[in-house]
């Protein structure tokens, strides 16, 4: 995704539990499909939260895929999620295969570390913190718009405004696009 | 300082540094395997262009080892990708599979072949990473970009983290108790959670007991809660460790006597029983002794976490002359630890010829069912099974089937459980045949 303006992110919600791990995000299975290869990239974004056990897949009814059937890419753009999304393994993988399946941010109150980071340096999608757990309040489909400028969150369907942390010191490899652009603007490495 | 902090100083040229700061640190290490490797060598040759050579052949470390005895094309080809990248930019550490170099877990296999060295910086492609800190190193696991930004430049931006210090009392392991327990325990006790964005320091008298094989499983588990990295204070067992594997220098880093803690707990290790991890998550915690009885369907034993040595020893003196209940797997790390099922004995018999007799599954040397895998991984669960394993991770889905389920537990607790087919605490037979 382009990072490079700040403009306002907006559309449906996605609504998960806590401790959705990379096993949840992108089951170990598919994590033999070449991220090069366009035909192959997109089965990510097919089998994005596949290890979602189906209840808990789209808060509060449940049931709902990511991408229906042989879809891949999502109705939802951002994700709405309580504490410690991300857990688990390494694999960039995860932020990617979101990202494939048209995520662009994802909210919740704690990120695990590698996540958090692979997100931020690949130029994947946004993490954003909230304050609180929104993930009882936003119901998936809910229209929801990231203020990227004033740090909120609006619920449109529900008429409701919550505050979101600034991104702080990743602030800048954010709107770079990633940490190969962020270190060619800053002469770390020769631009492309 | 803490030791973290210290090695983080000492790689960004800078006297000090304090947690939250971001700093970029020169790398010793880069590790990677099948897995990541292959995207994280896309990535280093869209960025540093298809003729970019790696910043020092001698620092970039590849082991496959995650999707190795396997029919899948997509698997095989992965391997493929590192095989011809290996030979292009003539490296003199890749691991291939099918040669006698093949090693198998890369986290048990950096050990054996001499890469981790006190003080020093290693990042690898997988979140287990973190199991180098028992060498008193700062090691921590990182995604396909940062290992490609690492392989053009050899530095990576990194925010210095508070320390927890885990702080041992007792001088010993109770003979039934294994580090695994202690690591569960700890992870029960903060959550998944509990250590996010912070490294894992454990220290105390208690650490002195422990063998180098016992602090890596405490430092595998880091992750686990969270952690940054999990790191323990090098001494003569470290040395002995490092200096028999390899010649290259190193300084050890030790914490300041007033550094400051982001937090301190205290353990004692003789008051800890044996743990479980209940489905679906390492830190829902139960003694052994509370799930006792829980019908079950198969154990494994193998990984990172569970399948060293010393991890199959523990199982063989509870495994041995007894019929077991359940199929149990039986997955060495790495090959150097197969041969040693051939070699080691108990009373005689070769650990490898006590696990025929009782009729456990025996797997090549690889990560096989501990992440799932393709659908051919051996040992990989299927439907609703249920599952007590010496891995590390109970996500659901996490070895194979999302309906299934997985109890995280200590290779001894695991083998007691095989014996009887049920969850089964591991005193009893520890008294009845060790005692």
């Amino acid at each position: 995704m382009s990072n490079e303006s700040q403009q306002p992110i907006k559309g449906k919600a996605f609504v998960l539990g806590k401790n959705i791990d990379t096993d949840q995000i992108i089951p170990a299975a598919h994590l033999v499909y070449s991220l090069d290869d366009p035909e192959e990239r997109k089965l990510y974004g097919k089998y994005a939260l596949s290890g979602v056990p189906l209840e808990e897949s789209g808060l509060p009814e449940g049931n709902i895929p990511l991408t229906k059937g042989e879809e891949t890419e999502s109705e939802f753009k951002i994700i709405v999620a309580s504490d410690n999304f991300g857990c688990g393994s390494s694999r960039e993988h995860a932020p990617a295969s979101l990202e494939i399946a048209g995520i662009e941010a994802i909210i919740s109150p704690s990120f695990a570390r590698i996540f958090y980071r692979n997100s931020v340096d690949g130029g994947f999608l946004i993490p954003f913190e909230s304050l609180k757990d929104l993930s009882k309040e936003v119901h998936t489909g809910d229209e929801l718009e990231i203020d990227q400028e004033n740090h909120e969150l609006i619920n449109h369907t529900q008429n409701k405004t919550y505050k979101i942390k600034p991104l702080g010191s990743v602030a800048d490899i954010v709107h770079a696009g990633g940490i190969f652009e962020y270190a060619r603007q800053n002469g770390m490495i020769e631009k492309a | 300082m803490t030791l973290t902090e210290k090695i983080i100083a000492n790689h960004s040229g800078r006297d000090h540094v304090s947690p939250g700061e971001s700093v970029w640190v020169d790398v010793d290490v880069l590790m990677t395997h099948d897995v990541c490797g292959p995207p994280a060598i896309g990535i280093f040759n869209k960025e540093f262009g298809e003729n970019a050579r790696v910043w020092d052949k001698e620092k970039l470390v590849i082991l496959p080892d995650h999707y190795i005895f396997t029919s899948d094309k997509y698997a095989n080809r992965n391997v493929d990708i590192l095989r011809a990248f290996a030979a292009d930019q003539d490296l003199p550490y890749f691991y291939d599979v099918g040669s006698e170099r093949y090693k198998g877990v890369c986290h048990v296999a950096l050990p054996e072949e001499g890469f981790t060295r006190p003080g020093e910086v290693l990042f690898g492609t997988d979140s287990h990473t973190c199991t180098a800190g028992a060498f008193g190193q700062f090691a921590t696991g990182i995604g396909n970009t940062d290992a490609a930004f690492i392989m053009g430049t050899g530095k990576l931006w990194v925010k210095v983290p508070e320390t927890m210090r885990f702080v041992f009392e007792g001088t010993s392991l109770p003979p039934y108790l294994m580090a695994k327990d202690v690591i569960l325990k700890i992870i029960g006790d903060i959550g998944t959670d509990g250590a996010t964005y912070r490294a894992m320091e454990f220290a105390g008298p208690g650490i002195k007991a422990l063998t180098m094989e016992d602090r890596m499983t405490l430092t595998n588990m880091a992750i686990e809660a969270g952690g940054k990295n999990g790191v323990v204070e090098p001494d003569e067992i470290t040395e002995e460790y490092v200096k028999s594997r390899t010649d290259q220098p190193y300084e050890c880093v030790y914490s300041d006597p007033d550094a400051e803690y982001f937090s301190e707990h205290f353990y004692n290790l003789e008051e800890i029983v044996p743990m479980v991890a209940k489905p679906h998550s390492p830190d829902n915690k139960a003694t052994a002794e509370e799930v006792e009885g829980t019908p079950l369907d198969r154990a494994y034993i193998g990984s990172c976490t569970g399948g060293k040595l010393s991890d199959f020893k523990a199982a063989a003196e509870i495994i041995r002359g007894n019929e077991l209940k359940i199929d149990t797997y039986i997955v060495p790390a790495t090959t150097e630890i197969a041969k040693g099922l051939e070699t080691e004995t108990l009373f005689g018999t070769p650990l490898i010829e006590i696990f025929k007799e009782a009729g456990c599954k025996i797997g090549n040397a690889s990560c096989a069912a501990c992440l799932g895998g393709p659908s051919d991984t051996f040992g990989r669960l299927q439907d609703t099974e249920v599952c007590i394993s010496s891995t590390n991770r109970n996500y659901p889905g996490r070895m194979g089937s999302k309906q299934s389920s997985v109890y995280l537990a200590s290779p001894y607790t695991v083998a007691a459980s095989a014996v009887t087919g049920v969850i089964t605490d591991p005193r009893v037979f520890i008294q009845e045949t060790v005692i």
